[in-house]
């Protein structure tokens, strides 16, 4: 058996690149756990609703505050019931698409802004760049929440001003990056040559330089998710971000804090889905760091798989 | 190390200017400023009063100018809701959120650093295992989620601590304990992290030759250049702090600034909002520098250039 692992490592270089970090996975058996876990996640984000709508707002006044794990009333409210009877775990699961979908679009815009204005800033330099800089240093040097907070006091509390300050306070980590990135990658040789050869900044910029830089910001996004998600689900708890009859996870932990002397399962139950679903991601981001890390990348490499 | 600590500073103050700018910007951006400091219910008539006394209706630049010399002067206004000078409510609160911010910070950075070393010395061991999963946990945990859970079973069920005010030590117990656990899972997992490299560098080598006591190595020869990230990154986490007393004190009503500014924002109290935020950012302003200094003097890099 191990004769033949042996081998698998030695072929492992010459694989296809998704059959090797899926293998490269398989070996880290908490990142694959969590990679398991965020694909229930997500497959309840896009069906959830669907498959559960009608029972996350069914009141069921004869059922509330039923403790989680009696099955008095139906498998459906396993994890317990609010104070209007309505199933929490249908809740959690319907919510489950606005919390994924909220962080996910404040993630895809700082990505996009911060990824582009880092192109400008580091391409084109001079005074663009240096605004551009300085204006990143500013929001970089105070608390996010704090910026969120009065963004949020003085445009009121939406989904949409959510999103925008979620994104805002997340774009100089993305401009960093792609600056330095862009700095590095315009001195290379096949850049002079484009120009050489009488590509335009903008050809140079879109063709040659972009397409280097968009993985590592892909990379980047994907780290940066969990941070998002808490922060969106921080601002709600305070009663600034998405606001009821909608749910999110946040706000169900806001709703049943009232109650926790009593039904402590309310807030208890969405919070462990937030902390489920960071610690998957920050389990995975840890994975994508060790793999794409030549220091540490051997250790999984030389892992032996057990099966 | 003087030229270093003058460009950092004047880097520091340009945010902070930019700060004060945005924060005048914003509220003249969205329409009346009037909107903003009087409650829901005010007359047409009352706005209009309160935007003629306040000059509101002068050009903007004008409205700047007077902004910025109210800001010299420390005067931010006053709050709707008590009546009294905003700036001397929040730098009464102000105490009680910096010693909640030095508290937490200062035993997340004890506990992350022992942890830390000690993990990274037998990498994959069992306590590198158990202190990595901590960590991650510590990391992902929302805080609001963890003061609740905290108030559940430690005040609500077995009544071990009481659910809020400041008076006594057991009061301060549950938000210090709460407000720390995020920084210190992501400083172990820093110190962890860069001890790991610095422990494969040559001097350690060298110095485990020379038959150093294990002690000696991880905690004076190893540590040493392994603080320099865990500098950045706890600078980073007590900035970030004031994001956890906000929710912290908002939960376990304590006096300071984050629940001034929570109370201040559901009352719609603009000026106390204001002012609360431009004192944080002075102090923030103020932390980045000592930051710097820490760094100038851990680093002789810096300090000789």
């Amino acid at each position: 058996m191990g004769i033949t692992i042996d081998r698998a490592d030695e072929a492992l270089p010459e694989e296809q690149p998704f059959r090797q970090s899926l293998k490269l996975l398989w070996r880290d058996k908490f990142a694959f756990f969590a990679a398991v876990v965020l694909l229930i996640v997500f497959f309840f984000a896009i069906f959830g609703p669907a498959l559960f709508g009608p029972e996350a707002t069914l009141m069921n006044l004869r059922a509330r505050n039923t403790p989680p794990f009696s099955l008095e009333h139906g498998w459906i409210n396993v994890l317990g019931t609010d104070s209007l009877g309505r199933s929490i775990l249908a809740r959690i699961i319907v919510g489950s698409q606005n919390t994924i979908a909220i962080s996910g679009a404040a993630v895809i815009c700082s990505m996009t802004i911060g990824s582009i204005l880092g192109l400008a800033a580091g391409f084109r330099g001079g005074w663009l760049g240096n605004i551009i800089m300085r204006t990143a240093d500013i929001i970089m040097s105070f608390p996010s929440l704090l910026l969120a907070l009065i963004v949020l006091y003085v445009l009121g509390a939406s989904v949409t001003n959510v999103v925008l300050v979620l994104a805002i306070t997340r774009i100089p980590l993305y401009l960093r990056t792609s600056r330095a990135e862009v700095l590095e990658i315009r001195e290379r040789m096949f850049v002079t040559a484009a120009r050489v050869m009488g590509a335009r900044p903008r050809r140079l910029m879109w063709r040659h330089i972009a397409p280097l830089v968009a993985p590592t910001m892909i990379t980047l996004a994907t780290l940066d998710f969990a941070f998002v998600m808490l922060a969106e689900s921080s601002l709600t708890f305070l009663g600034l971000g998405i606001q009821p009859p909608e749910i999110t996870w946040g706000l169900m932990v806001a709703e049943g804090r009232a109650y926790l002397a009593t039904a402590w399962w309310v807030s208890f139950w969405p919070g462990v889905a937030i902390t489920i679903v960071t610690m998957s991601l920050n389990l995975l981001s840890n994975w994508v760091r060790i793999v794409t890390d030549p220091v540490q990348r051997w250790r999984l490499e030389a892992t032996k798989s057990h099966d | 190390m003087g030229e270093y600590l003058g460009r950092r500073t004047l880097h520091s103050a340009v945010s902070l200017i930019g700060l004060v700018v945005l924060v005048f910007f914003l509220a003249r951006l969205t329409g009346n400023p009037a909107d903003l400091y009087l409650p829901v219910d005010a007359s047409i008539q009352e706005r209009q009063n309160f935007a003629e006394i306040h000059g509101f209706n002068d050009p903007l630049i004008v409205q700047f100018g007077n902004f910025l010399a109210g800001v010299a002067s420390f005067d931010f206004g006053e709050s709707l809701r008590y009546s009294q000078p905003a700036l001397q409510l929040v730098l009464h609160a102000f105490p009680t959120t910096l010693k909640l911010a030095f508290f937490s910070i200062g035993i997340a950075l004890s506990i992350a650093i022992v942890t830390g070393a000690l993990a990274a010395w037998r990498i994959q061991g069992v306590f590198d295992r158990i202190a990595s999963i901590l960590a991650l946990a510590g990391a992902s945990i929302p805080h609001f989620w963890i003061a609740i859970v905290g108030v559940l079973v430690f005040a609500v069920t077995l009544r071990l601590v009481p659910t809020s005010g400041t008076g006594t030590v057991a009061q301060w117990i549950l938000p210090v304990a709460v407000l720390a656990i995020r920084p210190c899972g992501l400083i172990v997992q820093v110190v962890r992290g860069s001890m790991l490299s610095a422990l494969s560098s040559a001097y350690v080598k060298t110095a485990r030759a020379k038959g150093v006591r294990t002690r000696i190595i991880i905690f004076v020869h190893a540590l040493r250049n392994a603080m320099l990230p865990v500098i950045t990154v706890a600078g980073d986490q007590a900035v970030g702090i004031v994001n956890g007393a906000v929710i912290v004190e908002t939960i376990f009503g304590f006096p300071g600034v984050g629940k001034l500014m929570i109370d201040a924002i559901t009352n719609r109290d603009f000026a106390l909002v204001q002012t609360a935020v431009l004192v944080t950012a002075v102090a923030i302003f103020l932390m980045n520098i000592l930051i710097d200094i820490a760094y100038a003097m851990l680093d002789p890099r810096i300090r000789h250039t």
